[in-house]
């Protein structure tokens, strides 16, 4: 029975040591949150969603299809996020989700009412640069602890929207393309690339 | 019972638990590369919010050992340290893992 004595806080070390370890790891590995497939997804509905939206005729049917494809985004992050918190064994509404969620929502509820404002105004062409602006504002706050490329990233949106702000209304379906198109798709392949998945 | 019979208990209870990464800070380091492909210094040193000095002995220890590599180079003009896990270093922790396996099991059967 004496030589048992040691055995139990051995026990508890190893317990200790592997919740260490694995706690370790989960900090080390910030980027996990966010899929850089689902990036490259969402990106590539994008500038389909603006090749529509360029087409439209009028500014309410344009307004309609981004708000489309905001859905979809959403529902894409949303799938992306939770099968990578699933293969990394945390939960998404630990960590990376809630993360993004918190830091999304105010900007996105911003842009909600600037672009009502600005199309009330009479000045729609200003809401694409608003939209960039802001959700690279998001990206940055939500990316702040996350691998350098994400806020990268919302650096980039946020540099696109102030150019698209001060240019020409007629150029504003490039933006949106070259923002929610091109961006994410880029970023994204860093991610992949970079950092799996 | 002392200091140094208690030790030398665990230490026959436990024969051939890798010594060099047991420490907390070294299984930190070790955990942390790990799960990325490569850390900077100051990356680990936030990591394990730990002293520059701390951090330097502990991780040339691993590096000795062989368990880590480190490369140095120039960010401009700032020197940079980046350390990556090696083959070595990966299965003295697949190693340490399974060997803390075994000792919660055989405490279950006893």
């Amino acid at each position: 029975m004496l030589g048992m004595e040691p055995v139990p806080a051995l026990h508890d070390r190893a317990i200790d040591n592997i919740r260490y370890i694995r706690e370790t790891m989960e900090r080390a590995t910030p980027f996990t949150g966010i899929s850089g497939r689902g990036e490259m997804a969402i990106g590539a509905t994008a500038l389909v969603a603006s090749v529509i939206a360029a087409k439209q005729p009028s500014f309410k049917s344009w307004i309609y299809i981004w708000l489309a494809e905001g859905f979809i985004s959403l529902l894409i992050a949303g799938w992306s996020m939770d099968r990578k918190a699933r293969a990394t064994q945390t939960s998404l509404f630990s960590g990376s989700g809630r993360k993004a969620v918190f830091s999304l929502a105010p900007p996105v509820i911003a842009g909600g009412l600037l672009t009502l404002v600005l199309a009330q105004a009479g000045i729609p062409h200003a809401i694409p640069g608003v939209w960039l602006l802001l959700y690279g504002t998001g990206v940055i706050t939500g990316g702040m602890f996350s691998v350098r490329a994400v806020p990268a990233m919302g650096l980039c949106f946020m540099v696109l929207g102030a150019i698209a702000l001060f240019s020409y209304p007629t150029w504003t379906n490039w933006f949106m393309a070259a923002g929610f198109g091109g961006l994410h798709l880029l970023f994204g392949l860093i991610i992949v690339r970079k950092y799996g998945g | 019972m002392n200091a140094r019979a208690a030790v030398v208990k665990q230490k026959s209870a436990a024969p051939n638990l890798d010594r060099l990464i047991h420490e907390r800070l070294r299984l930190g380091i070790i955990s942390a590369l790990a799960a990325n492909e490569s850390l900077t210094f100051s990356d680990l040193k936030n990591l394990m919010n730990t002293t520059d000095g701390n951090l330097s002995v502990h991780a040339r220890k691993l590096e000795e050992a062989g368990y880590i590599s480190c490369t140095k180079y120039f960010e401009g003009r700032l020197p940079k340290t980046e350390y990556k896990l090696t083959a070595a270093g990966r299965s003295a922790l697949e190693n340490y893992l399974s060997h803390m396996e075994a000792l919660i099991k055989q405490m279950r059967n006893t």
